[in-house]
């Protein structure tokens, strides 16, 4: 498997597709686990950390319930292919930058991956398309159950499953939901929805961008309690409480901004969209911010010749990382910004 | 948006209340909502979380240097300053050799739980998996009974007495 193999086209959880996918653009959920009889990774040998990437590797790739299985040794990775796989989210930015043994299993076409050796020893992960947190967590937890018959966890009858940091001790699990808010940023209602998240123990970061900046309006939302809740009630609470909730709020900012002044929602959208036909030249962070727009204005109704996959599939696509592996060599800023905007071009005229 | 009683600063609180079927919205600012007393939990990941408890309790133990100082982990050798400084544990025994000053860490982290709930391996040795049953319905017997509800109470103390 060549990463080029997959790098010109669309990943399984961002095809548009699943409940509420207008909004929710996909879910997430992962599991950290660690073997019984080894240190976690912080007091782990060379040697050790081999031994561990080894058993792990050999029963994931020997489950034949995922299609598709293959291994990328991270190690031995080129820099350009580490941030590609981080831009697709099968790997996070800590396994690219760790050192020492390590590397990723992908299978089911991107929507199951297993980091090995990242913060701890095993790092399951199984993604989905619109609102699908409970399919999410039966397939994890299917998965999860066969690893196990053949391997040992480190587990505890108080705390659980016990992990590197504490945070995650306990079900080990973490429950992301992936959510396109532009109507929340544009009418300035982020603020309640960040204060009200906070009051429920959960976590908010930008999906795109570094740290907690939101280019493109794409925000992911987590929980970060994993002791004392069970994975069902956290997946609960999440499909049928807060995920819904929010997904009402942005609907209603959408509306009335629509309703008050069509006008303005129309010139937007329709700016955005002639930016990008016509650019020579574009910027990531410009790129995701009309993106946004357009993808907003497909949702609404207001373009009808561009799908939603379309757009999705450009917000990847113009990525660095994406657009030097499609283009097969090492890129500057300026070459990247004419090859995003050739990209664009290509893709909505 | 402004706040509604400084009329000056932004306002980036918003509060909305619902007593008996009425609807009313707040928008302030951070200084009046402080004086109105209403707090907000600011936006700290577990970890800062984590190592600010970790840092307090260093303070504490000042008075008494011995106590947490020389712990240090047989398994892995890991020391309580470098969890605190590296904010990973070295190894899976450190839950139980650090247990005085990680469990209550963890309680709060964890928003005061301090017991597991969930999945339980297959694979695990009978006894593990019912001190791990008797551990949730313990709980639930804790819930049962704030909720003055005896009958289900006395029903969990039996389970949990046969487990036993």
């Amino acid at each position: 498997m060549k990463l080029t193999d997959i790098s010109s086209h669309i990943t399984g959880w961002f095809d548009g597709s699943g409940p509420l996918s207008d909004i929710v653009i996909s879910s997430r959920v992962r599991l950290a686990r660690n073997l019984e009889g080894f240190n976690f990774l912080s007091r782990c040998d060379e040697t050790g950390k081999l031994e561990i990437l080894a058993k792990i590797k050999d029963v994931i790739l020997s489950l034949d319930s995922l299609t598709e299985r293959f291994y990328i040794d991270i190690s031995k990775s080129e820099a350009i292919e580490k941030s590609f796989l981080v831009e697709r989210h099968l790997i996070s930015r800590g396994l690219a930058s760790n050192k020492g043994p390590r590397g990723v299993v992908v299978a089911d076409n991107e929507l199951f991956g297993a980091m090995i050796n990242e913060e701890d020893h095993l790092r399951l992960q199984v993604l989905k398309s619109g609102l699908n947190l409970r399919s999410c967590w039966e397939k994890i937890n299917a998965i999860d159950d066969l690893i196990e018959a053949k391997l040992r966890y480190a587990f505890d009858a108080n705390y659980g499953y016990l992990t590197a940091c504490p945070t995650n001790v306990g079900t080990g699990i973490r429950v992301s939901v992936m959510l396109h808010l532009p109507g929340l940023k544009i009418t300035e209602q982020l603020n309640k929805f960040f204060n009200a998240t906070r009051e429920m123990n959960l976590a908010v970061r930008g999906l795109f961008g570094e740290g907690t900046e939101a280019v493109g309006d794409f925000y992911q939302i987590s929980n970060q309690i994993t002791l004392g809740i069970s994975e069902t009630d956290i997946i609960e609470k999440f499909t049928d409480l807060i995920i819904p909730e929010i997904v009402e709020y942005e609907k209603l900012a959408r509306d009335e901004m629509l309703l008050k002044e069509p006008n303005v929602f129309d010139d937007k959208i329709s700016r955005a969209l002639a930016v990008l036909k016509s650019a020579k030249l574009i910027s990531s962070h410009e790129a995701l911010f009309l993106l946004s727009n357009l993808r907003m204005g497909i949702n609404m109704g207001r373009i009808d010749n561009i799908s939603i996959k379309t757009v999705n599939e450009l917000f990847l696509l113009t990525q660095p990382a994406h657009l030097q592996l499609n283009h097969g060599r090492k890129l500057d800023a300026e070459q990247r910004d004419t090859l995003r905007a050739e990209t664009l071009r290509a893709h909505l005229n | 948006m402004q706040c509604e009683n400084c009329k000056e600063n932004s306002a980036t609180i918003h509060l909305t209340e619902i007593v008996n079927g009425q609807r009313s919205e707040k928008h302030l600012c951070q200084d009046c909502a402080e004086k109105e007393g209403i707090t907000t939990k600011s936006q700290v990941s577990l970890n800062e979380l984590l190592n600010s408890l970790l840092a307090t309790q260093e303070q504490k133990s000042e008075a008494n240097p011995d106590e947490y100082a020389q712990l240090k982990c047989p398994h892995c050798g890991i020391t309580l300053e470098q969890f605190r400084q590296q904010a990973v544990l070295g190894c899976p025994h450190d839950y139980e050799v650090f247990s005085k000053v990680l469990g209550p860490l963890i309680t709060k982290a964890h928003n005061g739980n301090a017991t597991h709930s969930g999945k339980v391996p297959a694979g695990i040795e009978e006894t593990v998996k019912s001190q791990s049953k008797i551990l949730k319905l313990e709980k639930q017997l804790k819930e049962a009974v704030a909720k003055e509800d005896y009958e289900t109470a006395a029903k969990l103390r039996d389970e949990i007495k046969q487990l036993q």
